[in-house]
């Protein structure tokens, strides 16, 4: 997005006044509730079904009130560990097996990747009811790992690295191999520093729709300690009465650990590291 | 310190096989170049020699071991790629240090061998910096800098100089001939520029379609060509090669070329290709003899100061020959070519082999 206006003739074209048209009425399509949801956050429950946007009477009460229940904090630790589990173990295992269907001939390998590929097209619905009756089978039931076994690893995110492996020249490797590295140690320290990108992204995203997940943490666990933030989130609204400023605070602080990580993680999002050791 | 032996080498992929079976020897401290048209198995070999690719037959010995089953890091080889493929994560020191992966060494012994190293090939004052702030020539001299590191017994370097501008070239040319010099570890050297070929090599190994086909020294191979290939890479200009007819005649033979047929003392195949290289082939003075004599038009003439060549359009094709480099014939002039006999090499048409 940095050349806006030709640099030459310092004009503006008519074709960008319209990107720019499109793009800022997008991006106010998707700020609005979000900021919506902040303004409500700081209303108190007296003025929540005033539709003005900004609160008559602004107060962090609401914040006060959500932070000091014990449940919210236990959820928002609960969603935040699986989360992050679950992250490290897409990062790791995702990686790894996209190296080795990049960068290994071996029998069976294209069926393999096939097979994996496949399972892309079966959507969460379809895969809820065979996820449940193997976690009921295996004792899974209402256990952090019963939430968190499904999404382990990724098809998806196994697709992703290994496309990402594959622009990795081979060079780097049997430099590596030379070097007398191991195949791990060529996999750890030289092959997927040279994906961080990738890998960041794989990161952002399986953090986020962990985070977001509500379908099959709200199926699989029934012990309201075990809830997972947007879980727990809509069991406020199902108690006794709606209290939506609470959700839309509690909803508010939800929105923290994702900004958090998309600022943490965009800065390696920067392509074109893996040329930088190549031919000049 | 080692030497390479190569016994009946194959490497096949899948069903084509693009070694068949060569054979050769490098003596400890040597320097071998590796030259021949692209695709003929060069990288494929070297690439064998450091244990990247598998063996198919034959065996490759360095050091009088038998090597074939061990992995690289077990050959104490060091290999230079074309794309030097230094870690783009790692700062210069960190690059140099990987050499050193497995020496076991504590840290401040491999700091001080690091240092040593980027002594030797002036990267110092790099020593901290990522290889995205390097130049090519740089980059190239990390790639070297990591595999002297460890002090191998056979240095594999797979054109490692193609990708730098031609000044760069000439100046890490003369920088790996001094490491040569200095450190005396055999070299086994990939390259496509005959300038590269001669000047490095103690000896030249010319390949082709997976087969050596000559290995000398680089001026054995100027004055001997075994083909056609090899009479062209090696010198320059590139020699002149112009198709001629001959009548073979009890042991003796009469070549159809230029203004009178030529003697020669062998029978030779009716259809040969001679060649003749631009400082052998020289325009004549007015009624200078000579034994083999091409008429043409000066198409171009090129002033290159201590001599000229010029261009010549002539029957056998657009020639390039030497002038005097002072008065040299006007573009357009009708000259006269002359070559002796002793400056002709003769190749047979069909297999561009050296009669
Ligand atoms: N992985 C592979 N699978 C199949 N054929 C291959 C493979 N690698 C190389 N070849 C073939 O082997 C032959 C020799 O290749 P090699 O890379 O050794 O050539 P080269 O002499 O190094 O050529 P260049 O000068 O272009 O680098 C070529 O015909 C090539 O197509
Ligand atoms: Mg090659």
């Amino acid at each position: 997005m940095s050349a806006i206006a030709s640099p030459v003739s310092g004009r503006i074209e008519p074709g960008r006044i319209l990107t720019w048209l499109l793009l800022f009425g997008g991006g106010l399509l998707m700020v609005t509730p979000l900021a919506f949801m902040f303004a409500t956050s700081l209303k108190d429950s007296s003025e929540i079904y005033d539709l003005a946007f900004f609160p008559a009477h602004p107060t962090l009460e609401n914040y006060v009130t959500v932070l000091s229940d014990g449940r919210f904090l236990r959820w928002f630790a609960n969603s935040f560990g699986i989360a992050t589990a679950v992250t490290l173990s897409n990062v790791f295992f995702d990686s790894l097996v996209g190296y080795t269907l990049a960068k290994f001939q071996f029998r069976g390998r294209y069926l393999v990747f096939v097979a994996i590929l496949s399972t892309l097209m079966i959507p969460t619905e379809m895969l809820v009811i065979p996820w449940y009756v193997m976690a009921k089978n295996f004792g899974w039931l209402d256990s952090y790992w019963g939430i968190m076994f499904p999404g382990m690893m990724t098809a998806f995110g196994t697709f992703l690295m290994k496309q990402f492996f594959e622009t990795v020249p081979n060079d780097f490797l049997e430099a590596a191999r030379v070097d007398g590295l191991n195949e791990f140690a060529i996999f750890w320290r030289i092959a997927l520093p040279l994906v961080t990108p990738a890998l960041s992204a794989l990161a952002i995203f399986t953090f986020l729709s962990n985070w977001t997940a509500f379908i099959w943490p709200l199926i699989v666990t029934t012990s309201k300690e075990l809830y997972t933030l947007p879980v727990g989130l809509t069991s406020y609204a199902v108690e006794a009465q709606v209290q939506w400023e609470l959700i839309m605070t509690g909803a508010a602080l939800a929105t923290l650990p994702t900004l958090t990580v998309f600022l943490l993680l965009q800065r390696y999002i920067v392509r074109g590291v893996v040329l930088a050791g190549l031919k000049g | 310190m080692a030497g390479i032996a190569i016994e009946r080498l194959v490497k096949r992929y899948g069903p084509t096989q693009v070694v068949h079976g060569i054979d050769l020897d490098i003596q400890d401290g040597e320097f071998v170049v590796f030259v021949g048209p692209s695709g003929c198995g060069k990288s494929t070999t070297l690439r064998m020699v450091a244990g990247l690719e598998e063996i198919n037959d034959g065996t490759i010995s360095i050091g009088g071991r038998v090597v074939n089953r061990l992995e690289p890091k077990e050959r104490n080889i060091a290999m230079v790629f074309q794309n030097y493929a230094i870690y783009p994560h790692m700062s210069v020191a960190e690059n140099i240090a990987f050499g050193l992966y497995t020496s076991g060494l504590d840290k401040a012994a491999k700091r001080k061998r690091v240092e040593e190293v980027a002594e030797v090939l002036g990267l110092t004052p790099l020593l901290e910096r990522r290889p995205s702030a390097l130049s090519g020539g740089q980059r190239q001299r990390v790639a070297i800098g990591r595999a002297m590191v460890r002090d191998p017994a056979v240095f594999l370097f797979d054109e490692p100089l193609s990708n730098l501008d031609a000044q760069l070239r000439a100046q890490m040319r003369l920088e790996i001939k001094r490491l040569h010099q200095r450190l005396g570890t055999t070299i086994v050297f990939v390259t496509h520029d005959q300038v590269e070929a001669m000047t490095l090599a103690d000896r030249i190994v010319v390949m082709r379609d997976g087969h050596i086909l000559q290995v000398g020294a680089p001026m054995e191979l100027y004055e001997k060509p075994a083909d056609v290939f090899t009479a062209r890479f090696i010198g320059s200009p590139t020699m002149n090669i112009m198709p001629a007819k001959a009548v073979a005649e009890a042991g003796r033979s009469t070549l159809r070329l230029g203004e009178a047929p030529l003697a020669w003392p062998t029978a030779l195949p009716s259809d040969v290709l001679i060649g003749v290289r631009p400082q052998e082939l020289r325009v004549l003075d007015q009624g200078e003899a000579a034994d083999l004599i091409l008429s043409g038009t000066v198409a171009v003439v090129e002033p290159l100061g201590p001599e000229t060549f010029v261009h010549v359009e002539a029957a056998g094709g657009l020639l390039l020959a030497s002038a005097p480099a002072k008065n040299p014939p006007a573009v357009g002039s009708a000259v006269q070519l002359g070559a002796a006999a002793s400056g002709l090499r003769l190749f047979d048409a069909q297999s561009e082999r050296a009669l």
